[in-house]
């Protein structure tokens, strides 16, 4: 046994990291415009009121429980469309959003305008003010 | 409305508290091995790592125990994830062990000690956050790679 520092180090950092990185997945964030997201690019109709647009990648764990949260929030919701699409299939999307993480959904507007986004798993009440926050 | 385009669809189901089983007892494994400096404990954490890199992370000794020992225990329902998520992150501990190894084998005690370690921090996240490590970098890597 030579020394516990570096493992104290370690989970030290990796704590607060943790901590860190929890508190701030799923929280709807403001990021600069993009510009307008058309039916062309994410290959589906927009919702009448919002678009629910969400990244996934095949190697994610909570895009499934992602996808089950906002299919059932929106589910009753004619005006709100939820359109998931794969991040490694659309990476050109994926760049010019500036997609880093996924899950990620983006809220955007009936003209296609994105008003807010989600890094990871939203809790339910985060979609529905998010939603509700959009005219 | 739902509408799901071109998406990866989905892949076998597993009760996903077994990988975070797994992941704690990793996380003794590196710490072991960063205590100790001793490269062996990183050779059968690297065999664990193969078999839930390539045959599946329910497949380890690891997911075994839990199985026979930990599962028992547990009441409630039974919260399921996809299994590619987890198998992504047996490759890449696959990848920091192998890189240790080399490491070891080659001298450089700290390319060896910032392998464990980082493989170390990893493995605690994934077992005490539930950090889902192909979120974070699957992606990265992919822009990374095809700029």
């Amino acid at each position: 046994m030579e020394s516990l520092l570096p493992i104290a180090i370690v989970l030290v950092i990796a704590t607060a990291f943790g901590f860190w990185h929890n508190r701030s997945r799923g929280k709807v964030v403001v990021k600069a415009d993009k510009g307008l997201i058309t039916l062309a690019m994410i290959g589906a109709d927009l919702g009448a009121r919002v678009t629910l647009l969400q990244f996934s990648s095949a190697f994610c764990g909570p895009c499934r429980a992602t996808r089950l949260l906002i299919e059932d929030v929106t589910a009753k919701m004619s005006d709100v469309a939820h359109v998931e699409v794969d991040a490694e299939a659309n990476l050109e999307l994926v760049r010019k959003l500036d997609i880093r993480s996924t899950p990620t959904t983006l809220f955007l507007d009936s003209r296609g305008h994105e008003i807010g986004r989600a890094m990871g798993a939203p809790k339910r009440e985060q979609v529905l003010q998010a939603i509700a926050a959009i005219g | 409305m739902s509408q799901v385009t071109n998406s990866a669809k989905s892949s076998t189901l597993i009760d996903a508290r077994g990988p975070r089983f797994g992941a704690a007892i990793t996380t003794v494994v590196f710490a072991a091995a960063l205590a100790t400096n001793n490269v062996w404990f990183v050779v059968v954490q690297a065999v664990v790592f193969t078999i839930g890199a390539f045959k599946g992370p329910q497949f380890t000794p690891y997911a075994f125990i839990y199985k026979k020992v930990v599962k028992p225990l547990l009441k409630g329902e039974v919260p399921t994830e996809e299994v590619k998520p987890p198998q992504f992150a047996q490759k890449v501990g696959l990848l920091f062990a192998v890189v240790a190894i080399v490491g070891a084998a080659t001298g450089l005690d700290l390319l060896f000690s910032v392998a464990v370690a980082m493989a170390l921090g990893a493995a605690f996240l994934n077992a005490a956050f539930n950090f889902c490590l192909g979120c974070e970098m699957y992606l990265l890597l992919l822009r990374a790679r095809s700029k």
